[in-house]
């Protein structure tokens, strides 16, 4: 199989490699082989292998993916595959591309989780029916991948649009009832960098991996801002 | 807010373009003359109150959705495009304003 990879910095360029393959074969395994068997001076990121780290995503045949459970069979159209960095975020070298920018801005959406309560008070009691968590359980498995961020055309647009992932932990904190500062948070979102940019392309909820939706989120964070500053909150 | 105006706005532009339209078909296939038509137009306040409505509408909605246009094409920010937006809506008001006077008055 041909596997052209993206080697050098953001001024770099596709380089082939022979790749043998295997039944059951993913994406992860074909760079890992050019890495120790034919380029050891390859960069590339992961860690856990199952899908839970979120640090092996990148840019699969022009679609980004968690590269460890994407199988070759199923991208590799005419045994081709090319891989690159994840885009809207800068490269470092080879597929390692920079996330501070991306995590920075989880930070700027208020995705702390800010709780009211003592170790002397009693546990909150949350129904497991409740429709604020069947919404917190749809958006609350994200593992952090970029594939998301790497896919949105308003990130490409506006570098200082917050992103579905940002977007989707701050919808799951304003879902949740411990959280203490849902007012805060919601000015934090609203606006051009925040929640108001989104065109509903819905690239992010396409290509998600854990199959959240962050458009759906990020529609909640729009209806929970509204009915705030028609309360006269923010 | 900027969302909510234009949220609100296209959904007024929604009603206004088909009740336009509708009227425009109606008043072609009856084979009303222009003569006619600014017959039935002037002085008849209620028209006249659904043209400035569209007017206003359209002079809220268009600044809103090309500011974003202008940020995310362009890179545009600061002063010189809040100018530039404020000259489009004054152009837009007044000419809008100024067919709907000609049609009415």
């Amino acid at each position: 199989m041909k596997v052209s990879i993206w080697k050098g910095g953001a001024q770099g360029s596709f380089r082939e490699f022979d790749v043998p393959r295997h039944p059951s074969q993913t994406v992860l395994d074909v760079v890992t082989y050019v890495q120790r068997a034919l380029d050891p001076t390859l960069a590339y990121r992961y860690a856990c292998r199952v899908g839970m780290c979120g640090s092996c995503a990148m840019t699969v045949n022009g679609v980004p993916r968690w590269t460890c459970r994407t199988h070759v069979d199923k991208v590799a159209a005419k045994d081709r595959l090319e891989i690159g960095p994840l885009r809207n975020l800068p490269v470092i070298r080879d597929l390692v591309t920079d996330m501070g920018e991306f995590f920075d801005k989880w930070a700027r959406a208020r995705g702390q989780f800010t709780g009211g309560r003592t170790k002397r008070d009693g546990f909150a009691a949350i129904a497991p029916s409740s429709e604020e968590r069947a919404q917190i359980d749809a958006g609350i498995e994200c593992i952090g991948c970029a594939v998301c961020y790497s896919s949105c055309d308003v990130v490409t647009w506006n570098p200082d649009y917050l992103g579905p992932a940002a977007l989707n932990r701050a919808w799951t904190l304003v879902r949740d009832q411990r959280d203490q500062k849902t007012v805060e948070r919601l000015r934090a979102v609203a606006g051009d960098a925040g929640v108001h940019s989104c065109h509903t392309h819905m690239s992010c909820t396409e290509r998600c991996p854990k199959n959240i939706s962050p458009t759906a989120g990020i529609a909640g964070l729009k209806r929970a801002i509204l009915k705030s500053a028609l309360k006269g909150e923010l | 807010m900027l969302w909510i105006a234009q949220r609100a706005s296209a959904a007024a532009l929604g009603v206004c373009v088909v009740v336009h339209l509708a009227v425009v078909m109606y008043a072609v296939q009856g084979g009303l003359s222009a003569a006619e038509i600014l017959g039935r137009t002037r002085g008849n306040a209620a028209w006249f109150a659904f043209y400035s409505f569209f007017v206003l509408a359209v002079t809220v909605h268009t600044p809103i959705g090309l500011r974003a246009i202008l940020i995310e094409w362009l890179g545009w920010r600061g002063p010189s495009r809040t100018g530039f937006l404020v000259i489009v809506t004054a152009l837009l008001a007044s000419m809008g304003m100024r067919a709907v006077l000609a049609v009415f008055s």
